[in-house]
């Protein structure tokens, strides 16, 4: 019993960490932009199945650089073309925006790829696992956690470091005064749309050796992301990522003596958390009321 | 100056406002639709073209075609063409699916109703066509109840109960493999029946169930449930997983090795599914609905498949296809039989109407039960191949056909009783 | 009666008219009785959400929770209690209402983003227990084997099941005693406070109004009106499944109320008429409707935010 629940919380976290990739390209956008990007799903299926296009071509490693970063470049695009003109307004509009434009990507991606599921193949060298004892621990889930390490790893020395960075964070939490100072805000939310986005290719570049390639495919994985902010602190980005985590290690447990329940246990932890400290984990008072 | 700016924005509203009103005109005069033809036959499908179940679905409207072409290519139905309308009716929205049908019935007085993947649509959508006494054959939709507890008089079944797909396969696996299963169901009412007829089964025969996870529809992630199953140290482990949760489950048993260690199986598997796997994850013991690849010589087939490959660009039919175009063509030859399109006349024909050769596509008879208008058509149990064998398409090796009357239960068991109208 | 108030006369009877003689007029243009019940049913929805929307200003996301607890109710006391359309409908605004008021009690400390992700958190809770308690609702295959029963009034019945015309007028006589209930509330003191905290809602506190007391009424009022909207539906498709409890179906209510104009009384249901009619077109048409549908409403919110009735209201001095 006692290595199932071992087992089950390493599980939960690996699933966990994937959740926060997605969720912190989420928190990214909807900090500095105030938009809620109920697209975000669609992006990582963008991301998928760019990538099930380049593998052929510059193979998987190629991929995984490659797609993300086209993705990246889609996402420039819609920011510029339509988001762009919901800053200031009431988020609901972002929300909405972003509502239809799901619609639009889910029917583009059956419209081009069809609505049969595509088998993307993961590299040999990824395939086996650690060992007999701890077969769920294959080398595709050490390597998709490795990934995400190093990525939100940088994003971190990104933020921290670097003058865009701290620009971005300045933003999150006075733009007015960073404009003022004369920083161009337009180009970095671009910047940081762009960068949100990339996260999004990237998770659908990794889900995609995992699960089934199919256009609902961002469906299921846009809720627990929503989840790991509220449950993080809206304006946290280290509370995001600890909010996914701790939902895949929620929903592993729950697993474990109430299959049926894994599903909603993460609703219910974000009812309590916004029950009793509203503001999150690691959030901040009066961020987005 | 502030009448100017109102005469300004007055101008502009007025633009706006007639642009409004043109665009709306544009949309509201296709909807003026000129008088139909009066003796057209028309056949009303509603069947989910958008969201999880499009795959299927498509498949499924195609085989109707096919078979609607090939009707009207010999002067249709008692001398008159069949016209088939095809709406969307979504892969969940039971509200759609409903309103597609009464829109199909009310507007446009259809002869026959066919739908659906989903089987909770399928019985919304049973409610009306019996409301209305139109004529209703589900392609597709598998829950008991259909032609069960929930029986219609004017409600037919192409596609397998839960019951029969787990009776297909349970003596052969227990045979095979061992008595101790572990199950993965997916955690909802087709789910539930599945297993039910699995473990009665399985009881039945001496074994015993080591576990059962049920899995919420759409899980991504079934590594946890994996370790549990593992732990269990079953002989089988069985997977009732559907779509892409079978796909998912399938990749996940694979990458995880678990396939070296337990045999893998489990009901029903379609090829929709199967295509979208990488190589390695197709393992396992199953049961196909209906499959392209038999013994030469079956009548038919391969005029099938033939067209088939030509109108979906090389691709081969799936059972999704052969539901499609039996179920239309079976509703021909119920009219014909009874020389009459009423309702009731047909219906009371084509209960108890066995197919024909060219429309049955397979070895043992094939016929609509009366007691409870299921159709009794074979299961085709077998392992999946990993590479294709012949045909990159051909990734199942198929090793007996079996006659759906011997894996049906009785009419008395599926709780059918049909309540003819006066 | 000033100019103003003969125009909005005559719209109010140009409304009601197109609304009385629906099933006459629409299948010339290929429509038929079911759509227009269900646009009138949906479009009640969209104004049940508008009322705390669009009036009260509060961004629900969930509110199709309160919809499908309407219909499950609905179709359990039709299944279990009575056969009789009335209590259906009765226990259906009831049920969904209380749990309304109930659940709101908890929300309305929260606003924007925090409010609509707990509305959703809530709706997708009830979900999980319509998919999961299947013994009493029927679970993924949904709740069945219930109808509309007619209508006895001693002398004479009226026939709901076979008769979609009854229906209809049925349909119209309870969204019109729904909708004059919402008209007569905005028009209240009650309703005017409602719209003062939509606009401001410090200075409404400053002027001493119970803010939090106010969102809550509203949001129970309006879940009451949901929840009413919800049996309809049950009632229209002698069905209740989980996607009536769904965020989508949230979304689709929210679509609805901006495009036809958030904060006219009228606009949701001019929303719902475009929004399921061209649906129900688009997609007869097209496998892809639903990049047309994205599209409108990717327009709507980029060039129509106040939606089609919002743009023919002169804007007011800000």
């Amino acid at each position: 019993m006692l290595e199932l629940i071992f087992f089950n919380v390493t599980n939960g976290l690996i699933v966990g960490a994937f959740y926060a990739l997605m969720a912190i390209g989420l928190s990214l956008i909807l900090n500095l932009s105030g938009v809620i990007n109920f697209a975000h799903g669609g992006f990582l299926v963008i991301g998928g199945y760019l990538a099930y296009v380049l593998t052929p071509y510059i193979g998987f490693w190629g991929a995984l650089i490659v797609s993300p970063l086209l993705t990246a470049m889609i996402g420039i695009a819609v920011e510029w073309l339509l988001i762009r003109r919901l800053y200031g307004r009431d988020p609901l509009y972002g929300l909405l925006l972003t509502f239809g434009l799901a619609f639009i990507i889910e029917d583009g991606t059956r419209q081009i790829w069809g609505a049969n599921g595509l088998p993307v193949s993961v590299p040999a060298a990824l395939m086996s696992s650690l060992s007999s004892r701890f077969f769920f621990i294959t080398g595709y889930r050490m390597f998709m956690v490795a990934t995400v390490a190093i990525v939100v790893a940088l994003l971190f020395v990104l933020l921290r470091y670097t003058r865009v960075g701290v620009r971005i964070r300045a933003g999150t939490l006075d733009l007015e005064t960073v404009a003022a100072l004369g920083v161009n805000v337009r180009a970095l939310r671009s910047f940081n749309f762009a960068v949100g986005i990339f996260l999004a290719g990237l998770a659908g570049v990794l889900a995609g050796g995992q699960l089934g390639l199919e256009p609902t495919m961002g469906d299921g994985l846009l809720m627990p992301s929503f989840i790991a902010i509220i449950v993080g602190g809206v304006g946290s980005l280290t509370g995001t990522l600890v909010g996914g985590l701790l939902i895949g290690v929620a929903a592993g447990l729950t697993a474990v003596v109430f299959p049926s329940a894994s599903d909603a246990v993460m609703y219910v932890i974000m009812a309590i958390v916004l029950l009793v400290r509203p503001r999150g984990l690691f959030g901040e008072e009066g961020m987005l009321a | 100056m502030i009448e100017k700016l109102a005469g300004f924005t007055l101008d502009r509203r007025t633009f706006v406002k007639a642009g409004g009103i043109a665009a709306l005109s544009q949309v509201a005069a296709p909807f003026i639709i000129t008088a139909r033809g009066e003796t057209a036959f028309k056949i009303g499908v509603d069947e989910p073209l958008t969201g999880t179940y499009a795959a299927p679905g498509k498949n499924e409207v195609l085989g109707c075609q096919i078979a609607v072409d090939e009707l009207n290519a010999k002067n249709g139905i008692l001398g008159r063409k069949i016209e088939m309308l095809t709406e969307d009716s979504t892969s969940g929205d039971a509200g759609t699916a409903v309103q597609k049908a009464r829109k199909l019935i009310e507007r446009d007085n259809v002869n026959l109703l066919v739908g659906n993947v989903n089987s909770a649509l399928s019985q919304a959508m049973a409610q009306v066509s019996n409301e209305k006494g139109v004529m209703h054959i589900v392609p597709g939709g598998h829950t008991d109840p259909i032609t069960g507890t929930d029986c219609k008089w004017n409600v037919f079944r192409v596609c397998n109960t839960t019951r029969m797909e787990a009776n297909a396969v349970c003596s052969l696996l227990f045979k095979t493999y061992g008595k101790k299963w572990h199950f993965i169901t997916p955690d909802y009412a087709f789910g539930h029946t599945l297993f039910q007829g699995c473990e009665a089964d399985l009881k039945k025969l001496g074994g015993t169930v080591t576990g059962n996870e049920l899995t919420p529809l759409g899980t991504t992630d079934f590594s946890a449930y994996l370790i549990k199953a593992r732990a269990a140290n079953p002989d089988v482990l069985v997977v009732l997983v559907q779509g892409n949760d079978m796909v998912n489950c399938l990749k996940q048993i694979s990458q995880f090795g678990i396939d070296k260690q337990i045999h893998v199986a489990g009901t029903q598997q379609e090829l929709e599914a199967v295509e979208a796997m990488p190589p390695q994850a197709r393992v396992g013991v199953w049961m196909f609905e209906w499959y392209w690849k038999q013994a030469p010589g079956t009548p038919g087939l391969d005029a099938f498949i033939a067209t088939v490959r030509k109108r979906t660009g090389g691709k081969v039919p799936t059972a999704r296809h052969w539901f499609g175009y039996v179920t239309v063509h079976s509703y021909a030859l119920a009219c014909e039989k009874a020389k009459s399109t009423e309702g009731k006349t047909v219906a009371k024909a084509l209960g108890g109407l066995e197919l024909p050769p060219e429309v049955k596509l397979q070895p043992n008879k094939v016929y609509f039960r009366e007691g409870d208008h299921q159709l009794m058509l074979s299961a085709f149990v077998g392992e999946l191949l990993q590479k294709g064998d012949g045909d990159p398409e051909n990734l199942f090796k198929v090793n007996s056909i079996v006659s759906g009357d011997s894996i049906a239960p009785t009419v008395e068991e599926t709780g059918c009783k049909m309540q003819m109208p006066s | 009666m000033t100019a103003d108030q003969r125009k909005h006369l005559a719209v109010l009877a140009a409304i009601w008219a197109a609304l009385l003689f629906a099933p006459y007029w629409m299948p010339l243009f290929g429509g038929y009785t079911a759509l227009g019940s269900r646009v009138l049913v949906l479009g009640l929805g969209a104004m049940s959400l508008n009322f705390l929307l669009g009036f009260t200003g509060v961004l629900s996301f969930g509110h199709a929770a309160w919809f499908g607890l309407g219909a499950y109710a609905c179709g359990l006391a039709l299944k279990h209690i009575a056969l009789s359309t009335p209590l259906g409908l009765l226990a259906g605004t009831l049920v969904g209402g209380v749990a309304g008021a109930l659940l709101g009690t908890l929300l309305v400390r929260r606003r924007g983003i925090y409010f609509a992700m707990v509305t959703i958190a809530f709706g997708q809770v009830f979900y999980y227990i319509a998919f999961q308690w299947l013994s009493l609702t029927g679970g993924d295959d949904g709740l069945r084997g219930f109808a509309r029963q007619p209508l006895h009034f001693g002398l004479f019945q009226i026939d709901l099941l076979h008769n979609d015309i009854y229906f209809y007028y049925f349909v119209l006589f309870c969204f019109a005693i729904a909708v004059g209930l919402m008209a007569f509330i905005l028009r209240s003191p009650f309703g005017r406070t409602m719209i003062a905290i939509r606009e401001n809602e410090r200075r409404a506190r400053f002027l001493g109004i119970p803010v939090e007391l106010h969102i809550w009424i509203a949001f129970a009022l309006s879940c009451f009106f949901m929840a009413f909207a919800g049996s309809l539906y049950a009632l229209l498709n002698n069905f209740a499944d989980p996607r009536m409890l769904h965020y989508s179906l949230s979304g689709d209510f929210v679509i609805m109320a901006v495009m036809g104009g958030m904060r006219t009384f009228w606009g949701p249901l001019l929303g719902a008429i475009v929004f399921v009619v061209l649906q129900d077109y688009i997609s007869s048409v097209t496998v892809n409707w639903m990049s047309f549908i994205g599209l409108l409403i990717v327009l709507v919110v980029l060039f129509f935010p106040r939606g089609f009735l919002g743009m023919l209201r002169p804007r007011r001095a800000a």
